[in-house]
């Protein structure tokens, strides 16, 4: 197996919390992964720092085999890498056009930076109505991003990432905040992430969301990553066991 | 979500319909209040010349206000390109090197306005209120308050090209304005920088994610407004044949009047250069109508002050009313 990411010894803190604390991390090229961890583990400061939007203080990162060079690293250099991410929040621009939304700092433009307008609308409609599943009939790319609902917003987010035909696709809990029905739709994307042999990293805090589609869970707790197991050596209890006892040990520690 | 074709195209242009619609009304009001004035061409052939002279700069606040920002600073940066120019002028007489001169200097202006506000991070209207004052100061010492008399420029070849009038009637300056809002309406409307300039202004944090250089965007911007200031500190001097030390001061009002009145939104993520036009002619014609319909010239900033927060109210309300 080719790995499409590896994250060695990355360490990064904000001021006295020390956010993340040596992670080394290999994902294989069409592995999904779920990402599991307590509010502030330090999984959304992973993600930044993969997608980059911040670089860590130490450590290297490997995307595709190629070596990371940190200070030339941004947001629109990891989309070139294949990188696309579905943030936690931020993810679409409320005021600005469906279509826009979708091609964002990725226009279909010509030589002198003219966007192709009316061909980006077309694809917008095709993306809404394949992917995310709204009826295309009288639907128009021209309306504001800000009547879509929860869940149409992260299919949008999501469907935009499959659309560019990226190599990983990250998903920082893209299901909070969904109803059970919109849930099964964003789990759905990530099982076509896979059979698109793609790579996909899912955060959640429900276990069994992330059970359902991972290969692969990693735990983290305070900023380490605590345990790395493959689907086959794991069930759903034995998972429920592991996070609930990093639970208990972080509760005796502050006691 | 689901909306027929001519309302869908009704509902995206509504801003435009709404300003189209305030200036017709207006225009029908001042007709018959004063219809000897207002229905000579020549009252027109002057709001040709002096409209363009804030309709440009505002052309170009529109797309610092669509990035989020402010440039209080603009009425000194329009009077220290004018100065290089005029200084240049009269110490060279050579045209070109005057006018690239003004344009490199209102353009160093707003990129170092831009540099304070994106490098250190100084909110932008403190930091450009701050430039303003320092860069009409300067142009006091600089000038000793004194004029600067460029008679014969009106004899120049520069004349006919900047301020010059199209078949006896339609002034130059009024060609460049519209020429500038239809590259800046394509910019903002149809090119990726527009777009960057869109989603900087609308959400910082979604821009950067996305990948938008937002620093960058925001900079250029900045520097765009002072390029625009520039030509019209040049225009102004050349139909004028002087420069003076307070040029451009009287424009802060009108400029932010015309954007606001234009439907950009003061929240930044959107705007219309056609509104900002419309928004120009509408200020513009403003004062002749108050005059000619008898009421005294001290009206006019009154009634500047209400159209600049009535508008600014309404299009808040219509932008919370179209969101759910
Ligand atoms: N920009 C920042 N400045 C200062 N501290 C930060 C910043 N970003 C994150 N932190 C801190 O780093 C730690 C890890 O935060 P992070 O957002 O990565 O957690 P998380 O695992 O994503 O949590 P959640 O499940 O709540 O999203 C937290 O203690 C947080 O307060
Ligand atoms: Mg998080």
């Amino acid at each position: 197996m080719s790995f499409i990411l590896r994250l060695n010894h990355i360490s990064k803190s904000f001021g006295a919390v020390l956010a993340l604390k040596d992670v080394s991390l290999d994902l294989g090229d069409n592995e999904i992964l779920g990402l599991l961890g307590d509010n502030g583990a330090g999984k959304s400061t992973l993600v930044k720092i993969i997608s980059g939007i911040f670089p860590p203080d130490s450590g290297s990162m490997c995307v595709n085999g190629e070596t990371i060079d940190f200070r030339r690293y941004s947001g629109a250099r990891s989309r070139r890498f294949g990188i696309e991410t579905v943030h936690q929040d931020h993810a679409l621009a409320e005021k600005q056009p469906l279509w826009r939304n979708v091609f964002v700092g990725r226009h279909l433009k010509n030589g002198l930076g003219f966007i192709h307008a009316a061909e980006e609308k077309r694809e917008t409609l095709k993306l809404l109505h394949n992917v995310i599943g709204l009826p295309a009939e009288g639907l128009d790319p021209d309306l504001p991003a800000s009547v879509l609902s929860g869940g149409e917003r992260q299919g949008l987010a999501i469907g935009r990432a499959m659309y560019f035909q990226s190599h990983l696709i990250i998903l920082d809990e893209p299901t909070t905040a969904l109803s059970l029905h919109e849930t099964e739709k964003v789990l759905g994307f990530i099982k076509k992430i896979k059979e698109a042999g793609k790579a996909c990293i899912f955060i959640s805090h429900n276990i069994a969301q992330v059970f359902a589609v991972a290969d692969r869970c990693v735990v983290m707790d305070r900023g380490e990553i605590v345990a790395d197991e493959s689907k086959n050596e794991m069930t759903l209890e034995s998972l429920t066991k592991l996070l609930i006892s990093f639970n208990r040990r972080q509760e005796i520690l502050h006691v | 979500m689901y909306k027929r074709p001519f309302i869908a195209l009704m509902y995206h242009y509504k801003m435009q319909l709404a300003i189209s619609m305030l200036l017709c009304i207006m225009l029908v009001v001042f007709i018959l209040a004063s219809p000897d004035t207002f229905l000579s061409w020549s009252i027109y052939e002057s709001f040709l010349s002096t409209i363009p002279f804030f309709a440009i700069p505002a052309i170009g606040m529109t797309l610092v206000v669509v990035c989020g920002e402010m440039d209080m600073c603009f009425p000194s940066t329009i009077a220290m390109s004018g100065f290089v120019f005029s200084w240049l002028w009269t110490a060279t007489g050579n045209s070109a090197l005057s006018i690239i001169g003004a344009l490199v200097a209102g353009t160093a202006i707003g990129w170092t306005n831009g540099l304070i506000v994106v490098k250190i991070g100084v909110p932008s209207i403190i930091a450009t209120i701050g430039t303003q004052f320092f860069w009409r100061g300067l142009i006091m010492i600089l000038c000793s308050g004194l004029a600067i008399d460029l008679s014969g420029i009106q004899d120049s070849p520069l004349h006919h090209v900047f301020a010059g009038r199209l078949a006896g009637h339609i002034s130059s300056q009024a060609l460049w304005a519209i020429g500038i809002a239809v590259m800046v309406g394509f910019l903002l409307n149809r090119h990726v920088y527009g777009d960057a300039l869109r989603f900087t202004g609308d959400n910082t944090e979604t821009a950067l994610k996305m990948g938008v250089p937002v620093g960058l965007v925001r900079i250029s911007a900045f520097s765009l407004m002072g390029f625009f200031c520039a030509i019209s500190g040049i225009i102004a001097c050349i139909e004028m044949g002087s420069w003076w030390p307070t040029q451009g001061e009287g424009y802060l009002l009108l400029v932010f009047a015309s954007v606001f009145i234009g439907g950009t939104s003061v929240f930044g993520g959107e705007g219309s250069v056609y509104g900002t036009c419309v928004g120009a002619i509408i200020i513009g014609i403003v004062e002749a109508g108050i005059i000619s319909a008898g009421l005294s010239g001290f009206w006019t900033r009154t009634v500047y002050g209400i159209i600049i927060v009535v508008s600014a109210s309404l299009y808040v309300v219509m932008a919370k009313s179209g969101r759910r």
